[in-house]
């Protein structure tokens, strides 16, 4: 019993450990409070390189800025996934994406999701390989830039910051030195990293077997530590040679959650209010490790389709990798759902019907840590609710960080929360009705039902992990959840960024006795609640209709 | 907006060279140094210099002197690997298990270790179970004309010497390099 969960014990509290000081590093970085001279040097390099930016920025010009931004990482990967064999890189001779499938792939890695419609070693040159990988980079700073954003004028700044130069600090002083790291690392642990193509082997018993190969390493650790989770091989992190070993596979789960925990003690630090940050963090753990308590027990039951056969039980095996360990396979399911990652290291279609149940609610909330940045965006949507909620029980004004929340911002707030299930919800209606879901899908029952529900809860989510069996290649899959990812991107970036400003504008009242307290257990209890039951209990007939349902049918 | 569109460009120029080119051209030539095999794809070279296979990627074996590895949904393809995608519920599972369950002719009693029932997640899981690889003993034993407890050896020191620490303590055996190890020490056994 110890045995099994020392695999999530150990990668848990080695990420805590790590996300403390890399939040304190990270307001070294992003605060312009306290500046120091390296900074204040880097700034001045980073000016002559992007240009100067005005004095004070607004939230809209913020936005405006990100907005502008993003289009053109969209336009420039659009065009190099559409007309891949015109680019160079190209060993294996791969051609060009059609339309649509080059759509929602550049769509995917600009919104973080990394939602694959194409298998990477069969499909895409290095060239293209390597612009998503700029785009792992470039996607998650936006959402670090936001946060940071988003915490500057809560903290009490005029100015937003310049956006520019945040995405630049987030990408070249955040991600890249910790990239580097575990690039080295997971090149010693056997991922290849090389220009060369595919090699041919002839195997003992005379078959031909094509090895893809490619620089892996390097994007491999981008793709774990943004919470992108685009994988280099269609398998992901199953794949032997983008996850050799039981080490690698620590690393890798690691750096899923270790900068989405560090953004919420950022956010703390920037807007000084640490203990704020403690009791956020401590409601995204509860869920965290809930989640992976029940993940691990469900899967150690074995697979109900060999019942009866002289099959020697065990856990759960189907798209599993022995190397792992048993427990390997749910910690990670649930790391990388909740936090808007999305690679995977066992296949989730062939997850143990309760255990999926998992991995669905961690991105039907999308809050326990979340996406680089934006998981603590979420959460302050969530945040200013539940202080609503607090308020309203009390007949007080609601107020948060020492600014009352009025209208406009519940209002924002809430429309965020609740875009999410009708992207979810309005898109599985219309795919499981029609056409172009059911004959897609690939599972009898209610597995295809969940196989569907899986697909937009993972574009909404801008998780971009899947029921992998799903036929998703489609003009009609290719459209709608590159639109949904689109907006489920947007939405939630830019309405955070509005509330803020609109906070910022108004006089900061005095905290006095009678102010509800956002750093205490009550408020702890009052948020989780606000999460479980706006966030969760929308979807509970979808859970029941899929999972529930399939677990319930006698085999 | 003329500026924001400048901004923009020079940001993704900077961000291009630094992220993509430089990372790139870190990385390539550090595991160059520390990894200069390993970052090729962990080859494996026949004595003529072919290459065989890679150490960490599964390939058929189906002849009865060879260790057989686990099922693969996608039957080995190295250049487009992936999984099932079945549910545990799928009776496909089934009809798999009960080919393969024909394949491996169990004696009476004795029963199949599901990893061998059951594909992995790539299609190129390299390792099988300690159990998986013994019930195969007696088949690699007879086509090879040695005695069973000479394979059951050779198995045992493999998984010892190549244990991962999973909490599955009895060990993994990495099919392709049993394989090539049953090559090479069996030889002189054969010319006997």
């Amino acid at each position: 019993m110890m045995n099994t969960w020392f695999l999530p014990i150990l990668i848990i509290s080695a990420a805590i450990a790590i996300a403390w000081p890399l939040s304190r590093y990270m307001q070294i970085v992003f605060d312009d409070r306290s500046q120091s001279p390296i900074m204040r040097r880097w700034h001045q390099w980073l000016g002559w390189g992007l240009g100067e930016n005005d004095a004070t920025t607004t939230w809209a010009s913020y936005c405006r800025s990100m907005l502008a931004f993003n289009f053109g990482m969209f336009a420039i990967v659009f065009g190099v996934l559409a007309f891949q064999d015109y680019l160079p890189l190209n060993p294996d001779k791969k051609v060009g994406l059609e339309p649509t499938l080059a759509f929602n792939t550049a769509i995917s890695f600009v919104t973080n999701t990394n939602l694959q419609h194409y298998s990477g070693e069969a499909a895409l040159s290095y060239f293209s390989q390597l612009s998503l990988m700029w785009l792992q980079f470039v996607s998650a700073a936006t959402g670090l830039a936001v946060l940071v954003a988003v915490a500057r004028v809560m903290a009490g700044a005029k100015s937003m910051g310049d956006f520019y130069r945040d995405v630049a600090s987030a990408s070249f002083l955040v991600l890249l030195p910790l990239s580097i790291m575990v690039a080295i690392c997971l090149s010693i642990g056997g991922v290849p990293m090389t220009l060369s193509g595919a090699v041919e082997a002839t195997t003992l018993e005379g078959a031909t077997q094509t090895l893809a190969r490619g620089p892996v390493a390097a994007f491999v650790a981008i793709k774990q530590l943004g919470t992108n989770g685009g994988g280099f091989y269609g398998p992901n992190s199953t794949h032997p040679l983008e996850n050799p070993t039981y080490w690698t596979n620590i690393i890798s789960n690691f750096c899923i959650i270790v900068i989405p925990m560090a953004c919420v003690w950022l956010f703390g630090r920037m807007t000084g209010r640490i203990h704020h940050a403690h009791a956020v963090f401590g409601v995204m753990l509860v869920l965290f490790v809930g989640f992976i308590g029940y993940a691990g027990i469900c899967e150690q039951q074995s697979t109900r389709a060999l019942d009866g056969l002289p099959i020697t039980s065990a856990s759960s095996l189907e798209g599993k990798e022995l190397r792992f360990g048993a427990i390997a396979g749910p910690l990670w399911a649930v790391s990388t759902t909740s936090t808007s990652n999305g690679s995977v290291n066992a296949m989730h279609d062939s997850l143990n019907p309760l255990t999926s149940i998992a991995p669905l609610t961690g991105m039907w909330l999308n809050v326990e840590f979340g996406g680089v940045g934006v998981g603590m965006l979420n959460m302050f949507m969530f945040i200013v609710v539940s202080v609503f909620l607090a308020g309203m029980m009390v007949g007080r004004t609601p107020e948060y960080l020492a600014r009352k929340i009025e209208a406009f911002e519940i209002k924002l707030a809430l429309l965020t929360i609740l875009s999410h299930p009708l992207f979810i919800l309005g898109g599985t209606a219309l795919f499981a009705a029609t056409a172009w879901g059911k004959d897609t899908i690939s599972n009898p029952g209610s597995h295809g039902l969940t196989q569907i529900v899986y697909e937009f809860t993972s574009a909404a989510a801008n998780n971009g992990s899947g029921f992998e069996g799903l036929g998703d290649n489609t003009p009609a899959w290719n459209i709608a959840t590159g639109l949904v990812m689109l907006f489920a991107r947007f939405i939630p970036i830019i309405a955070p960024l509005a509330i803020a400003g609109s906070l910022s504008s108004k006089r900061a009242t005095p905290e006095g006795a009678g102010t509800f307290r956002t750093d205490s257990w009550m408020f702890g209890v009052i948020l989780l609640g606000t999460v479980l039951i706006v966030g969760a209990l929308l979807f509970l007939p979808l859970a029941v209709l899929g999972p529930i349902a399939e677990q319930l049918r006698p085999s | 907006m003329l500026n924001e569109f400048i901004r923009s460009f020079r940001l993704m120029g900077l961000s291009i060279a630094v992220c993509v080119v430089a990372y790139t051209a870190l990385i390539l030539a550090t595991a160059s140094v520390v990894a200069p095999e390993k970052r090729l794809g962990s080859l494996l070279y026949g004595s003529d210099g072919q290459v065989i296979g890679s150490r960490l990627v599964a390939q058929p074996f189906t002849r009865p002197e060879y260790l057989w590895p686990r099922p693969s949904a996608v039957d080995y393809n190295a250049s487009g690997a992936g999984g099932s995608n079945l549910s545990p519920t799928n009776p496909k599972i089934r009809e798999r298990a009960d080919a393969i369950l024909a394949n491996y002719k169990l004696k009476d009693g004795a029963t199949l270790p599901a990893d061998l029932a059951t594909a992995s997640g790539s299609g190129l899981d390299p390792h099988i179970s300690l159990a998986a690889a013994l019930i195969q003993a007696d088949r690699i034993a007879m086509s090879r004309q040695v005695e069973v407890s000479t394979i059951q050896e050779l198995l045992q020191r493999q998984a010892a010497s190549r244990s991962v620490p999973t909490t599955d303590s009895e060990g993994l055996v990495n099919v392709l390099e049993f394989n090539l190890l049953l090559d090479s020490q069996l030889k002189s056994v054969e010319s006997l």
